[in-house]
């Protein structure tokens, strides 16, 4: 069986064909580089995808702060992160990588800044 | 609540009633349904002062559009309102369509309208090149002018607030009761009473007056979808190009605004719901097919809004102004279509005179201000006049709308004036901010924040123009 | 009067990679100026990841992009002016400009850097029928409101256009709450990036719908609904095909045009396709000493390519002031067959290193090939898997094929299907 994705991993969005037979993965193809192989595999076994959002600062210049996960989280977990994270908040002043959450919900990523605000 | 005269409906014509009536020591109110006067047929028209040849010889429509157009101009000088004389052609495409000019001309002379000529193909090319292939003659009116309707309507109503008129915006009147000697109006804002009551109601107006039991008046609302073309097309036309008059109206016109963008339109589509201002694809249509007949060039490429507005014609086909036969202390001012605009001055004089002959014997306030100051207009001063006027204040320094050149020092004057903007809609009406090309997209939430924070108020009740016009909800966070 | 050698109008990715590469050059005096509060441009609302990879070799979020720069800026001695909107560049290089600390500033400057972006296509621009409500708003206005300012501008949203600000504004709309019922895309395909229909679309199974588009949109006073239609290839709506759909935000994503008033102001020539000036290899503009880089010059889709402009802008401004503008004979180059337009418009045929030229194709091209002619000689062929409208495509120009070239001369590119 064949199974057509378009690669997530950059802009470029590689178009991919899986061969799959019995379950197992036979070969990867037409990725220019191998993080679209890592893609294709995750992807038909647990997908992954990177959550950006924002949080609630509190003192800050603005009222939010943008944050990102670390890494991809699982793709069904993505509403549960974004409920935990629209439940928490950081105090300003904040940089560019402070961690909000840790760790969110077991997947390894934390959940981070991704600009900086020195307050009102 | 209680006034000597109650007016209902804050356009053009009620705007410039209050302000007449304003002069005089009475309590007076303008009652407005929206969140902001000018609501109405006064925000979407074609913004010509007419010179008053079109009307027939004899009616209401004439006598008021020839004194407006003299009134005009002594309240746009007193209430600092641009009003730009640029004349007027009404072209003939076929040699079918000259008599027609001849008999506009004859008719003309009879309202007493001066220096009308009819100019053929050779000159006419001359005065506008971009006259379309077909023109064979027109009509010239040299005294046809334009102004801004809304501009004219909240610098008419600024200043009558200033002399001590009250303004009610979001007073919507439900019922009136007519007692002895006066009316109680049951509004949104409760009940109010007054000795006169003036129907200035637009569309609605034949509604209101059968809140008396009057039902002398009927109101066909008339929907006419407009094109404004970007600031780069404003030389297209140096006139008002009126194509020949239909049954329907004046016809699709191409026209400069006073601001230098180009109007196009209307169409005229007759309909039953006098609050729907829905363009339609047909309607749009048949103004951008009649346009490039007058001026060929006109593209749609460099359109940056469309929308329609009501004409409240009546079927009585003249201005309906004078006592009610139910009452004579309730004054209708109906049927106002065009030439309303250039009338209302006229208007307000008029009913002005029947509301102080009601009256008897009312003085003149002697402290009577008849000028409303220039607003601060940074877009127009020169560079010596800018540094000059953020030194004084820095608001001035700050840009909010960067097509149109608006700081937020314009911006705060806007909302604090007398019967200042509320809602995103009125700034825009009263600075400029958010019409430019990019219509708001980078200047609307700052508009919102500064509103918000002048009125002390969330931002996210601040409304594009009252009502559930909401633009923000609820906080993400 | 203030003196620099250098101002930058603009403070996004753009102006400050111009800066800060003239910086480098050895360009002493340079000023930024900037109108939004902070530096970082549009970069700041864009808080999605996906910028950076070319550059950077890692994908960064918008904030953090320009972050990156920001602090470099910050390590120089490049004046910055925030909340400073310039109101006027004259013929001689004058920049005027105005806030609401120093009041109105005028300075000198031997070169100029324009860098003012772009802005989106507003409702007016595409005649939409129906009422005028609260709740039509372009997505870069939504994205602003949810992503700065922390709040929900709808609730059941119809997105027309599926440029990739559309389709983020899709899924930012998705994960704060809001139910997004379909994206329209007027052409027969989308305009935006493949991997954002995956991950924004898709993902949260959204509709996406080609060759339709919004016909009319309804409601008093906050939008209550739209009519949507398909359309022929004409582009005009196919009658019977109208549907009514019910939501309280429409966002337009209908395309982005080069923000230059400024450059109209002293005359720049501007190229018809672009909206953007016409330039030199070193982006230098027909007005001598004025450049242009970014979005003002050529609407972009990945903002590593903006700061390799600007980094080339920077350079040219750089030698423009030490007055090592090199003379020579220029050229032009020419988007023929299928290609839409070339940035830079005009080439040195004395320059010395290598010239990559900017492209767009107007249509989805399969195995077609890219080639690139002179004079009737083939000076490149690559055939390309994919050419698509929504993305920037370069072809390589070096000294060496330059070297044959006369003043009569012309470059082409074109698609061989």
């Amino acid at each position: 069986m064949k199974k057509n994705l378009i690669c997530v991993s950059c802009p470029l969005g590689c178009p991919i064909e899986v061969e799959i037979e019995n379950g197992e993965i036979l070969s990867v193809t037409g990725n220019t580089c191998k993080r679209g192989d890592k893609y294709a595999r995750d992807e038909l076994t647990n997908p992954v995808r990177s959550l950006t959002t924002t949080v609630k600062l509190i003192g800050g210049a603005l009222p939010v702060v943008p944050v990102k996960s670390s890494k991809p989280v699982p793709k069904e977990k993505m509403f549960q992160c974004m409920k935990l994270i629209n439940e928490a908040s950081i105090e300003a002043p904040v940089k560019i990588g402070d961690v909000v959450i840790k760790d969110i919900l077991g997947s390894g990523a934390d959940i981070v800044v991704t600009n900086n605000d020195n307050g009102k | 609540m209680k006034y000597d005269v109650a007016v209902i409906g804050a356009g053009v014509v009620g705007s410039l009633i209050t302000r007449e009536l304003s002069k005089y020591n009475i309590k007076v109110a303008l009652l407005e349904r929206a969140n902001d006067c000018a609501m109405g047929a006064t925000k979407a028209n074609s913004a010509i002062v007419h010179a008053g040849f079109d009307a027939k010889p004899g009616s209401l429509k004439a006598k008021l559009n020839v004194r407006g157009v003299e009134l005009m101009k002594v309240a746009c000088e007193e209430l600092n309102v641009p009003l730009k004389n640029i004349g007027a052609y009404v072209v003939a495409f076929s040699e079918e369509e000259i008599p027609h000019l001849q008999e506009l001309l004859e008719r003309g002379k009879e309202n007493g309208v001066p220096g009308l000529e009819i100019v053929y193909r050779d000159e006419l090319v001359k005065r506008e090149p971009n006259i379309g292939d077909s023109a064979v003659a027109a009509l010239y009116a040299p005294t046809s002018s334009i102004v801004c309707p809304y501009e004219l309507t909240i610098a008419g109503l600024e200043n009558a607030v200033t002399n001590g008129a009250e303004f009610l915006r979001n007073c919507e009147v439900k019922a009136i009761e007519q007692n002895s000697d006066s009316f109680t109006l049951e509004t949104t804002l409760g009940e109010i009473e007054a000795g006169i009551v003036i129907n200035a109601a637009g569309v609605h107006s034949g509604k209101v007056a059968e809140m008396i039991g009057d039902t002398s008046i009927e109101i066909k609302p008339r929907r006419g979808d407009y094109y404004l073309l970007d600031k780069s097309q404003g030389a297209l036309a140096f006139s008002t190009i009126f194509q020949c008059p239909t049954k329907m109206g004046k016809g699709v016109l191409v026209s400069p605004t006073v601001d230098g963008n180009l109007i196009v339109g209307p169409s005229a589509i007759e309909h039953d719901d006098g609050d729907n201002v829905e363009t339609t694809a047909e309607g749009l249509e048949s103004v951008y097919n009649s346009a490039i007949k007058s001026i060929p060039a006109v593209s749609l490429r460099n359109a940056i809004t469309s929308f329609s507005g009501n004409r409240a014609h009546c079927t009585a086909d003249d201005f309906i102004i004078g006592s009610s036969e139910k009452n004579k202390k309730f004054i209708n001012v109906a049927g106002i279509e065009s030439p309303g605009l250039s009338s209302a001055p006229a208007i307000a004089e008029m009913v002005s005179g029947i509301v102080t002959e009601l009256l008897g014997s009312v003085e003149k306030k002697s402290a009577f201000n008849p000028n409303r100051p220039a607003p601060v207009r940074f877009r127009e001063m020169t560079s010596n006049q800018r540094a000059k006027l953020v030194e004084k204040n820095k608001a001035y320094g700050r840009i909010i709308c960067r097509c149109e050149t608006i700081t937020e020092g314009e911006i705060i004057d806007a909302i604090h004036a007398p019967a200042g903007a509320r809602d995103v809609d009125g700034v825009k009406r009263r600075t400029r901010a958010g019409m430019g090309r990019c219509q708001g997209g980078f200047c609307g939430s700052k508009v919102v924040e500064i509103l918000a924070r002048e009125l002390n108020v969330p931002v996210n009740t601040i409304t594009k123009f009252g009502g559930k016009s909401e633009i923000m909800y609820d906080k993400t966070k | 009067m203030l003196n620099y050698d250098l101002v930058v109008v603009g403070g996004g990715p753009a102006g400050m990679a111009a800066a800060l590469q003239a910086k480098e050059e050895g360009v002493e005096k340079i000023v930024i100026l900037e109108r939004a509060e902070t530096l970082g441009g549009i970069l700041e609302q864009c808080i999605h990841t996906g910028f950076g990879l070319h550059y950077f070799g890692e994908e960064l979020s918008g904030p953090e992009y320009a972050g990156r720069f920001i602090a470099e800026v910050e390590k120089t001695d490049i004046d910055v002016y925030t909340d400073t909107m310039v109101l006027d560049v004259s013929k001689d290089n004058v920049v005027t400009a105005v806030n609401n600390k120093d009041g109105l500033i005028q300075i000198k400057a031997i070169a100029v850097v324009l860098a003012m972006g772009c802005r989106e296509r507003p409702r007016g621009a595409l005649s939409i029928a129906g009422s005028r409500p609260a709740g039509v708003m372009t997505a870069g206005t939504a994205q602003k409101y949810v992503n700065i300012d922390g709040y929900m501008p709808g609730k059941k949203v119809v997105i027309l256009g599926s440029g990739d600000i559309g389709l983020i504004m899709a899924r930012r709309m998705t994960l704060e709450g809001a139910e997004v019922k379909v994206v329209c895309e007027l052409m027969p395909y989308s305009g935006g990036l493949k991997r954002n229909i995956v991950q924004c679309l898709d993902d949260f199974g959204i509709p996406l719908r080609l060759s339709c588009t919004v016909i009319a949109t309804h409601g008093k006073e906050r939008l209550e609904g739209v009519t949507i239609a398909n359309v022929d290839e004409k582009l005009k709506p196919i009658p019977g095909t109208e549907q009514y759909i019910e939501c309280d935000t429409l966002l337009l994503s209908v395309g982005l045009i080069p923000e230059n008033e400024l450059s109209n102001g002293v005359g720049i020539e501007l190229d018809r396709v672009t909206g953007g000036p016409v330039v030199d290899e070193y982006r230098e503009t027909l007005h001598k000493g004025i450049f242009a880089c970014g979005n003002v010059l050529q609407v972009h889709d990945l903002v590593d390519y903006v700061t390799e402009e600007s980094k080339i802008a920077g350079k040219g401004a750089a030698n423009y002031i030490f007055g090592k503008k090199q003379g020579g004979t220029f050229i032009n180059t020419k988007g023929i067959n299928g290609v839409r337009y070339i940035v830079p418009q005009r080439v040195n045929i004395e320059n010395k290193e290598d010239v990559k030229l900017y492209f767009r194709v107007g249509q989805v091209y399969k195995g077609a090939k890219v080639v690139v002619e002179c004079d009737g000689n083939i000076l490149s062929s690559k055939k390309k898997v994919m050419l698509a409208p929504g993305e920037m495509e370069n072809v390589k120009i070096t000294p060496e094929m330059l070297k044959n070239m006369n003043e009569n001369s012309e470059i082409t590119v074109r698609i061989e299907e």
